[in-house]
């Protein structure tokens, strides 16, 4: 694939900024609003896919390797299951929740009932929708890439 | 007809007629039943997990360990596409 029209490109650089900062927004505010770690990491990996088909696949792996999308992968994934021992070293159980309550970050438990949202709430959660969003824009945008730099028809160049 | 297409036959007859009689087991549509999950959940997810967001708090704190697997799932996806299509490329 070696990318699409000039008009594609410029419309594609122009709404990339937007799209991602809507996803990132999704994975920030993930314990306030629907949407989570899952859903704003596939939004991002959607914008980057934009990206991917409007410059085609042979630039785009020359700005980005998928050797440092599996990095990423891993360092969510890692993350992830630090946060769950973390629980289980401070407080009692696997995937203990416990900054809650505490005066560190994220300590503040909301009043019952529908409440002006506080962004510092809800303890460890927030940590782990960074984790999970880190790992689903890396792993999807690393499918999207990887799959699409291999069906290219690279004889031509 | 071969022996393959027949075991596929009866294996997909009775897959639908299992599917069929346990959707007309589903309670009616707009009336779900009180159950003490739902009442336990919503009272107390705020205080417990200060989530205002009720479904995050399932997601990540009831049942982590569902969200640990998902992501496993995905791990293994992109293992899998980058192990296969690594090889088509050479």
């Amino acid at each position: 694939m070696n990318g699409m029209s000039r008009i594609v490109k410029t419309i594609a650089s122009i709404t990339f900024p937007l799209v991602m900062i809507y996803g990132l927004y999704i994975i920030a505010h993930g314990h306030l609003t629907p949407g989570g770690g899952f859903q704003g990491g596939a939004v991002v990996a959607s914008g980057c896919a934009m990206i991917l088909i409007a410059y085609g696949s042979v630039w785009t792996l020359g700005k980005i390797k998928e050797k440092n999308l599996s990095i990423l992968e891993s360092v969510g994934a890692i993350c992830f299951i630090t946060l769950a021992i973390l629980g289980l070293g401070f407080g009692t159980v696997f995937f203990k929740n416990f900054l809650i309550g505490s005066e560190i970050i994220f300590g503040i438990i909301p009043s019952f009932g529908s409440t002006i949202s506080n962004i510092n709430t809800a303890g460890v959660i927030p940590l782990m929708n960074f984790a999970v969003g880190l790992k689903v824009i890396a792993g999807l945008f690393g499918i999207v890439l990887i799959m699409a730099y291999a069906s290219t028809r690279r004889d031509k160049y | 007809m071969s022996k393959r297409n027949l075991f596929a036959l009866i294996f997909f007859v009775i897959m639908a007629v299992f599917l069929f009689i346990s959707s007309l087991m589903m309670h009616p549509f707009g009336n779900p039943e009180k159950t003490n999950m739902d009442d336990e959940i919503i009272e107390n997810a705020q205080i417990e997990t200060g989530t205002n967001n009720g479904v995050t708090s399932v997601v990540f704190d009831y049942r982590g360990f569902d969200t640990l697997g998902e992501a496993t799932i995905l791990f293994t996806a992109v293992a899998g596409v980058i192990m296969i299509f690594r090889r088509m490329n050479k």
